[in-house]
């Protein structure tokens, strides 16, 4: 018999008080915590994720970030399994090199996206339990967001937030950037800098307000000359 | 026992699986065992290693929800098939995407709508396209509506009994096989498609002089607007008009008390329209936007994405200006009651 505390809250603590006896099975997942962010622009688009890796109560890693190089112009964010994070970025990795193998050419962002959900969904019974978000431009040169949820689902999105703070940040996104239920607003496009120091002030309000977020943010800006990483130190408690 | 050599019992239990499958012979009955969840629906350049482990025992209960939540609705008319949509993605209270697409166009003349687990929905639609287009390609000519859906029905069945969730109903045009092979359709442009003017309800056969009289009302018959609903538990009807998701039973109302065959597409689409905002606002898991697709002979157009808000605040509005005539004439008949009583009688 299974109690909802131990698989309804993911990464929550389970209680401790007494309710009883209770059946605990080996969960062959876990819980890392982290958060990432992607944002699109008119001729950029910004990944940032934190760099705490955690488990419970614990802290494993303060230098752990969740954004990976893909290609030059598309940088993936996964949050939540660090395992599932690990292997499926090998996978990817594996993939786009016989892509460029067989098709002497590198994948685009929304090519790697397309195959990206059939990668999950390969695992629809046995998920990979892996929140990913991948920012990159398209053949145009746009920015482009694509989100995903644990089994493949996807969209091309704007802006999207993932992992343990996505609900606090998402909001905040929806009203600085979608300008959502906000009367009597201009609508200006967002430029590179003002997008960083969104991304910034973000994570910064992410961390004082969710315990799986913080020690450090990694930003990663792809812009069509390449991509720049930079590196903010957070709240550390 | 001689009931289990006539069944072939014990040969279900000898012989591999998956060569069961293909098996002809009527009487050997077909147990979709629970390997299937080892096996991926989809194989592509990796196949599925079978030494994972927990998963041949049962599934793995699930640390995080699946998007669910929706209100779909098609119908048929005079004028083809319309079907709408809201474009809330739901998540166990949290709106996962404010803005997803359920509707999905399918190829030019079939478009699908999905309820369920988006990801399902999402996946098979494209499963389902990748089959219509090879049957296409291998026969030269569109298959029906009719048999897209028993074909995805299939598809789903070995799915059966697992948390796969799929409810869909398949909005398509039958008729105009013949010209398909002069046009190359792209799918991906949410335009009009431009054809040739095609058979679709017409009597007359435009080419040749090879058909004869039945072929040309059997085509008459086969062609024209289909509904099909498809659900991966496996049911698969056909009707005039369904809606499906938790929202359904708002649309329904709304929607039996206006369809009529004899509607033009402006009455169609405001009906469909006010039956998923009805639903929108009623139903938690559904709102923010209203998707309408329109399915004619000539392919699927898809209206405007209409943000729902906007309608929420005409109709306070109106209800404003009711409330305010109301409280005038109220006003004005107890003023003529007064006066009529301070009159000396």
């Amino acid at each position: 018999i299974f109690t909802l505390q131990t698989f309804g809250d993911p990464g929550k603590m389970k209680d401790y008080h007494y309710t009883g006896p209770v059946e605990h099975r080996f969960s062959p997942y876990a819980f890392n915590g982290g958060t990432v962010l992607a944002v699109a622009g008119d001729d950029f688009a910004i990944v940032a994720s934190d760099t705490r890796l955690s488990e419970g109560y614990s802290i494993h890693s303060r230098d752990s970030p969740k954004c990976y190089k893909l290609t030059d112009t598309t940088v993936i964010g996964c949050s939540g399994f660090h395992g599932d994070c690990l292997t499926l970025t090998k996978i990817i990795d594996a993939r786009l090199k016989m892509y460029k193998h067989s098709n002497n050419k590198t994948m685009t962002s929304g090519a790697i996206a397309a195959m990206l959900s059939t990668i999950l969904y390969g695992r629809r019974f046995f998920p990979y339990y892996v929140y990913n978000i991948i920012g990159g431009l398209d053949e145009e040169g746009k920015g482009a967001v694509y989100s995903f949820d644990p089994v493949g689902s996807y969209q091309r999105d704007t802006y999207k937030a993932g992992g343990s703070a996505s609900a606090m940040l998402q909001p905040l996104l929806d009203n600085q950037i979608g300008f959502k239920n906000m009367e009597g607003v201009q609508h200006v496009p967002l430029t590179k800098e003002k997008a960083v120091q969104l991304v910034k002030d973000v994570f910064i309000s992410a961390a004082e307000r969710d315990v799986y977020t913080g020690d450090a943010l990694r930003i990663c800006v792809i812009t069509k000359k390449g991509i720049d990483e930079q590196t903010l130190p957070l709240r550390k408690d | 026992m001689a009931l289990e050599d006539l069944c072939h019992f014990r040969d279900i239990f000898q012989e591999d699986i998956t060569t069961e499958r293909f098996s002809i012979n009527l009487l050997h009955f077909y147990i979709p065992e629970v390997e299937y969840l080892d096996e991926s629906p989809i194989q592509f350049a990796f196949p599925l290693p079978t030494n994972l482990p927990f998963t041949s025992s049962q599934t793995v209960p699930l640390p995080f929800p699946m998007a669910h939540g929706t209100t779909t609705l098609a119908f048929m008319f005079q004028g083809g098939v319309l079907a709408a949509a809201d474009t809330r993605s739901s998540c166990s209270g949290l709106v996962a995407c404010p803005a997803s697409q359920k509707i999905l166009p399918i190829h030019s003349h079939l478009v699908g709508t999905t309820s369920g687990t988006s990801a399902d929905c999402m996946l098979w639609k494209r499963i389902l396209a990748r089959e219509l287009r090879l049957y296409q390609l291998r026969h030269s000519r569109r298959l029906s509506t009719r048999g897209a859906a028993k074909l995805l029905s299939h598809m789903l069945h070995p799915f059966k009994g697992t948390e796969l969730c799929v409810a869909a109903t398949l909005c398509g045009w039958d008729g105009g096989e013949l010209e398909d092979e002069c046009h190359d359709h792209e799918e991906s442009a949410g335009t009009t498609k431009t054809q040739k003017p095609d058979l679709g309800m017409t009597v007359g056969p435009s080419q040749g002089s090879s058909f004869t009289p039945q072929d040309s009302s059997r085509k008459a018959r086969l062609s024209g607007p289909r509904l099909f609903y498809v659900c991966s538990d496996g049911t698969r009807l056909e009707g005039m008009l369904f809606s499906v998701g938790s929202g359904s039973p708002y649309a329904y109302s709304i929607l039996d008390q206006g369809v009529r065959w004899g509607l033009t597409v402006e009455e169609a689409t405001s009906v469909a329209r006010e039956a998923v905002y009805r639903a929108t606002h009623r139903d938690a898991y559904s709102g923010n936007f209203v998707d309408v697709f329109h399915i004619t002979s000539k392919g699927w157009t898809r209206r405007k994405r209409e943000d729902l808000k906007e309608e929420y605040y005409r109709e306070k509005e109106r209800q404003r200006l009711e409330r305010k005539t109301q409280h005038d004439i109220l006003r004005a008949n107890t003023s003529i009651y007064s006066q009529c009583l301070a009159m000396p009688s």
